[in-house]
């Protein structure tokens, strides 16, 4: 059996990455590109847990937990602001958060 | 004697209240009571100091006062070095302007109290007007007579003038008074250059004007027998001075149309005193004259000259004003000619006696006027010696004094002048006795044509309408009720003038009639550098019988000149218009006073206009044009500033903004308001960096 390398992580994590920062840059809806943000900061996260356990250092778990934190925190205002936005636009479309064009 | 700086500030006193205050506030009586009671303080004065003089040996009659400091010591170069240049408030009180301080202050009073009633329709503050510059005009006499230094006599001369023009042009909004106002200023302003001029060589020569300092130090110079010296030059200068001020040829022709004045005025300014200012002022450097001969023929011959031109002129005139001026320039050539051929005091002698007469025929005259209401031509007139008595009597005997006949003042002081003539130059002599029988034709054809004969003039209300023409007058204000005497305020001063003339020439009954010519040894002083000194020039003397000829001869001419006006005017009427057409070119010249006024028109007023117009021209042309010149370059030139400003700046500044403009069409651009293209932006930018950060290094 294939023993799992750092590599493989890092590949997982880049690849978690590479479709948070797509799902960010192409979807419409707003829910979408939360879900997507998510997506960025678990890449993150196994990143961080693969090499603190790769350099036997907790300080990347300790990173990790702070991380999710963050997130749970971000997702409770974020969500809040996209119920708001909702209430007021009737949508989830991001291309109608147009308020502060010129 | 050492008040007599009063004398002058007296009038000037009463100047000053009728002008300040008068003019405002005074009634009329009030506003004559000042300016009569100032000259006959001043007056009193006067006749104190003269009693005072008198009393003094003839050899010490000279008192100096000096009242203040005018001009504190400055120096200046002189001939001799560098001067002090000071100028004394001082007045000399000598017999000849003991003289003339009689003669301003005692006429000036008698012209004062007849104007009172004379101005009488004026209204209120004319009236105090007037008296307020007849009164400034005596200040200015009695200063310009008891100045002791040019300078002072300068202010006083200039006074005068100014008082003439003042009183000249009293009717201002007449324009003829006002023009003659004018000419009298002006004419008289190219003789005070002459004045001034011979002023300043006055102290570059002597290093001072002290005139009798000058006198003690011209007295030292030798005679200037032959050619022109200095003092030749200093006389001759003074002399244009006093032609202008005495109207003599050929500054004379302000004096006729001086005649717009009122009357009194032309009495007491234009007769009496002001015109014999010139006289009295040669007189009072006869040191000087008596040191350049050759300036002493000039003022004879233009004296001389004077009398006979004026004279003749005086021969056609109609207006009865222009008659006594014209009287007047001739008579003041007399005392030109006597100066001339070095009988100051004959001169002098002529001089007050004139002030008597011709200032009694001018308020005479005036007394007509009024009468006349306001008529002042004599065509129109005639037959007035019934009904006005005593200005007829009195100006008959003004005319007899003036025509030289014996035992009146006229005869006195006009055979002096004659015989010191005579002595002098034989054919002056003629000239002279030709001029004084022209003299008495034109006074008495003024008589006759103004009392005898029959009336000529306008018709008045209540009768006397079959008397000369019906003439629509409506002139005045109020009726006139035909001629009639004046009124006593005006008739006295007449009378008082009429005596004066009689009496005024015996002190200085001649030798020959057995006189002692009092008034020659009086003045002689003043006319020699050191009292005492005898009158040198005595040099010929004819016998008594001979000067007695000449009398006679004198008197013959004027008898020939009243006989002949009396053969004119009474006797045939009708040969004055035979004679006017017989010789009417001759009669033509004179009735226009030989074109004199129409060639100084031609040639010096025109030209004077012509070059005031060339340089108007010159100013409008040339300068104007250098400026509008300039004007224009500066519009142009701002012209182009302004292309170039609007162009090349203002394309600069908006280049730049449209640089900036457009440029920010790109960039706003790239502001889409698409969060995901900013993030994508971010992410390029985040892949970028790390790139470099692993790549590039």
């Amino acid at each position: 059996m294939l023993e799992i390398t750092p590599l493989h992580y890092t590949a997982l994590s880049a690849a978690l990455f590479i479709i948070g920062v797509i799902g960010v840059l192409v979807r419409r809806n707003i829910i979408i590109i939360f879900m997507s943000i998510e997506l960025i900061l678990n890449a993150v996260n196994i990143n961080l847990v693969a090499l603190s356990s790769q350099l036997q250092n907790l300080v990347g778990q300790v990173f990790v937990v702070f991380v999710i934190a963050v997130a749970a925190a971000e997702a409770a205002v974020g969500l809040g602001i996209i119920i708001a936005f909702y209430r007021n636009k009737e949508t989830v479309n991001i291309d109608e958060m147009s308020l502060m064009r010129w | 004697m050492d008040l007599i700086w009063l004398i002058p500030v007296l009038p000037g006193i009463g100047a000053a209240l009728n002008g300040l205050v008068g003019v405002r506030y005074f009634d009329k009586r009030t506003a004559a009571y000042v300016a009569c009671g100032t000259m006959a303080a001043s007056l009193l004065l006067s006749l104190v100091a003269f009693a005072q003089l008198l009393g003094l040996p003839g050899d010490e009659r000279f008192h100096q006062v000096t009242v203040a400091e005018w001009i504190p010591p400055i120096p200046l170069e002189t001939a001799g070095g560098i001067g002090s240049f000071e100028v004394p408030w001082a007045f000399t009180l000598d017999p000849l302007s003991g003289m003339m301080i009689l003669v301003v202050t005692g006429i000036g009073l008698l012209i004062h109290v007849y104007s009172v009633a004379y101005m009488d329709h004026e209204p209120r503050p004319a009236y105090a007007r007037f008296f307020c510059y007849l009164n400034l005009f005596c200040f200015f006499m009695l200063l310009l007579v008891l100045g002791s230094t040019f300078l002072v006599m300068f202010v006083g001369w200039e006074g005068v003038g100014l008082c003439s023009y003042l009183l000249i042009g009293f009717w201002y909004h007449k324009q003829s008074a006002s023009d003659a106002g004018k000419k009298a200023f002006i004419v008289n302003r190219i003789g005070d250059w002459g004045f001034i001029l011979g002023i300043f060589l006055v102290f570059f020569t002597f290093g001072t004007l002290d005139f009798h300092a000058v006198a003690e130090l011209a007295a030292e110079m030798p005679v200037e027998a032959a050619g022109m010296g200095v003092l030749s030059l200093i006389c001759l200068l003074l002399f244009v001075g006093a032609i202008g001020k005495s109207a003599q040829i050929p500054l004379y022709v302000w004096l006729p149309d001086a005649m717009e004045g009122p009357t009194p005025v032309s009495a007491l300014i234009h007769a009496a005193t002001m015109v014999t200012a010139g006289v009295y002022m040669v007189g009072r450097n006869a040191v000087l004259f008596s040191h350049a001969p050759m300036v002493m023929e000039i003022v004879a011959i233009i004296g001389l000259a004077t009398a006979i031109m004026a004279a003749t002129i005086g021969l056609v005139q109609t207006d009865i004003k222009r008659v006594l001026a014209y009287s007047t320039v001739s008579q003041l050539g007399y005392m030109f000619l006597a100066t001339g051929v070095g009988a100051f005091a004959a001169g002098a002698f002529h001089l007050m006696t004139h002030a008597f007469f011709k200032a009694l025929l001018f308020l005479g005259s005036g007394s007509v006027i009024h009468a006349m209401n306001e008529e002042q031509d004599m065509r129109r007139m005639g037959g007035l010696k019934q009904y006005m008595p005593v200005t007829y009597a009195t100006m008959g005997i003004g005319a007899l004094a003036i025509a030289g006949v014996p035992l009146l003042s006229g005869f006195f002081s006009k055979d002096e002048i004659l015989y010191r003539t005579f002595l002098h130059n034989r054919l002056f002599w003629m000239l002279a006795v030709v001029a004084a029988g022209m003299t008495a034709f034109y006074m008495f054809r003024l008589i006759f044509m103004t009392f005898y004969q029959e009336y000529r003039g306008p018709a008045w209300e209540g009768g006397h309408g079959d008397h000369g023409e019906h003439h629509e007058d409506d002139g005045g204000d109020h009726a006139w009720h035909g001629p009639h005497e004046s009124p006593r305020l005006m008739t006295v001063p007449l009378i008082v003038l009429a005596v004066g003339a009689v009496l005024a020439g015996y002190v200085g009954v001649p030798a020959a009639l057995g006189g002692s010519n009092a008034i020659e040894h009086f003045l002689e002083p003043s006319f020699v550098a050191h009292a005492g000194e005898g009158a040198h020039g005595e040099a010929a003397h004819l016998s008594h019988l001979a000067e007695l000829g000449l009398m006679a001869i004198s008197v013959l001419i004027a008898g020939l000149g009243i006989f002949l006006a009396y053969r004119n005017y009474i006797q045939r009427p009708e040969t004055a218009d035979e004679w006017a057409e017989r010789y009417a070119g001759p009669h033509r010249v004179l009735t226009n006073k030989y074109y004199v006024d129409e060639l100084y028109d031609a040639t010096f007023v025109r030209g004077t206009m012509v070059g005031a117009r060339g340089l108007w021209g010159f100013d409008g042309g040339v300068v104007d044009g250098a400026v509008n010149g300039t004007g224009w370059t500066t519009v142009a030139s701002s012209r182009i500033s302004h292309v170039l400003d609007k162009h090349v700046v203002d394309g600069l500044v908006n280049l730049v903004g449209w640089v900036c403009q457009e440029g920010s069409y790109g960039f706003r651009r790239v502001q889409t308001g698409l969060i995901q293209n900013y993030a994508f932006a971010t992410l390029v930018g985040v892949f970028a960096f790390v790139t470099w950060f692993l790549v590039g290094r």
